[in-house]
């Protein structure tokens, strides 16, 4: 079974359906038990850093994150769920800095390119001993975001070029994380999504 | 390695069905928009918007169950358009599976709606919809409602200006002296307002010939927004993606995978 965690507003009926098409059952859900104990857990963003942070807090999510790492179990991050999983972020919240889930070292930072939001489909710079590309090295993927991580993580990571480098989609043990929406980007994003849930 | 220009087909709904007549005859029902939509994906539409234009509030919960049905089955983004004038609004779109929302009229009337919604759901979901026509207005353009045909006196530059510092994260151009011409976009508002905007641009308004969406994007277009050239068969999405990689621009090759 594969849990979508349901942490606050947002699109998340079309990850939901983009999940179904796998062979697994989704639920979408903000229930500790259902998302700890879930085969595999998406973690959705929409938003700024902060606000997304605060929300996730509130249902106790970085403990329903970091218990499933514990126990080796599979989580993926998509968008500014990819981000909260790094230290902190460059994106304010009220003017305060707010801290990320600190699963990969490093801090989310701002894109520096003439034209903010990186809104569109881009390639991705697959890193050779990524599962989740498989395939599909050479697609493009749906990017909406003005903020990304940069520092490389341990496993497999694999990048984006807007206005300089900076990570696509990250790799570890148990977690991964896509900053592009797999949801929506065409046939390509679907293929990434049953790569990631045949390996739960 | 670069982003991809985006083509975006735009459809008018209104009470859940599309307005504009439709020139392809393999459809089941041709007015649904959800079975338009998917063929403007097969087609390798980059991103859909759909213009509500319903106005009772019985066919706003249409609506609703047309993004609904569309997110069930179309897994690129999906902009819905038409009547929103409040977070509540947008919250509800969302919900039913819309990626972004544009908004228009209830922003000139109300300015400190942009900043809800950019606060409330990030600015990346917020598309300004500006409407702007030729006048004596200092930057030679003015912001107008109803298609065009009301004045709001607002000079369309400085209302794009302040639209960007309240946090609305795309402009969608509508030229009204353009509009349904198919003589081509404005590409002289195009140069002015990139010459201003670090958000993305959607250009609209007046695409006819196939040279016209290349001429778009080097007056600094970033996206571009088409109806009745696509609605009417004039073109096929795949002509315009030829056409721009032969002049050397970025285009996604559209949803081959799993095709067979």
């Amino acid at each position: 079974m594969i849990a979508i965690l349901d942490y606050g507003s947002g699109n998340i009926r079309s990850a939901q359906r983009a999940f179904e098409k796998t062979k697994h059952q989704v639920i979408v859900t903000s229930d500790y038990q259902e998302a700890a104990g879930a085969d595999g857990l998406v973690v959705p963003g929409v938003g700024a850093f902060g606000s997304c942070m605060k929300a996730l807090l509130k249902i106790d999510g970085d403990k329903i994150i970091k218990e499933r790492q514990q126990e080796k179990k599979k989580t993926l991050g998509i968008c500014v769920g990819m981000q909260i999983l790094f230290e902190t972020s460059d994106e304010l919240l009220d003017g305060e800095s707010i801290k990320g889930l600190g699963i990969f070292p490093g801090k989310v930072v701002r894109l520096e390119a003439p034209v903010i939001p990186h809104m569109g489909f881009n390639e991705v710079q697959v890193d050779e001993s990524s599962k989740l590309f498989q395939g599909i090295e050479k697609e493009r993927f749906y990017f909406v975001h003005s903020y990304a991580a940069k520092d490389p993580v341990d496993g497999a990571n694999s990048y984006c070029d807007y206005g300089g480098g900076f990570l696509a989609a990250i790799e570890s043990q148990t977690v991964s994380a896509v900053q592009f929406h797999p949801e929506k980007s065409g046939a390509a994003g679907l293929a990434l999504i049953e790569n990631w849930a045949s390996g739960l | 390695m670069s982003l991809a220009t985006r083509i975006i087909p735009c459809l008018d709904v209104k009470d859940g069905r599309v307005v504009k007549g439709i020139n392809f005859l393999d459809l089941v029902d041709a007015g649904d928009p959800v079975e338009m939509a998917q063929i403007y994906n097969n087609e390798g539409a980059d991103e859909i918007t759909f213009l509500d234009i319903t106005a009772s509030s019985q066919g706003r919960s249409t609506t609703l169950e047309v993004v609904r049905r569309s997110a069930d089955q179309l897994f690129i983004p999906l902009t819905v358009g038409g009547g929103i004038s409040s977070t509540d609004d947008v919250n509800q779109l969302l919900r039913a599976g819309a990626d972004k929302v544009s908004i228009n009229t209830a922003a000139l009337k109300r300015p400190e709606l942009i900043n809800e919604i950019s606060e409330s759901f990030g600015s990346q979901v917020l598309v300004i919809s500006i409407d702007a026509k030729r006048s004596r207005s200092s930057s030679g353009f003015e912001v107008t409602t109803h298609g065009g045909s009301i004045s709001t006196g607002i000079d369309a530059l400085d209302w794009i200006k302040e639209a960007i510092e309240r946090g609305v994260g795309e402009i969608l151009l509508n030229s009204m002296d353009t509009d349904g011409t198919r003589a081509g976009y404005d590409l002289e508002l195009i140069r002015l307002v990139r010459a201003i905007s670090p958000v993305p641009i959607i250009a609209s308004g007046g695409a006819g010939d196939i040279s016209d969406f290349a001429k778009a994007l080097e007056s600094g277009a970033d996206a571009l927004l088409a109806a009745s050239v696509f609605h009417f068969g004039i073109y096929r999405i795949s002509d315009i993606k030829r056409d721009l990689d032969r002049k050397g621009f970025t285009v996604r090759q559209g949803n081959q995978i799993g095709q067979n």
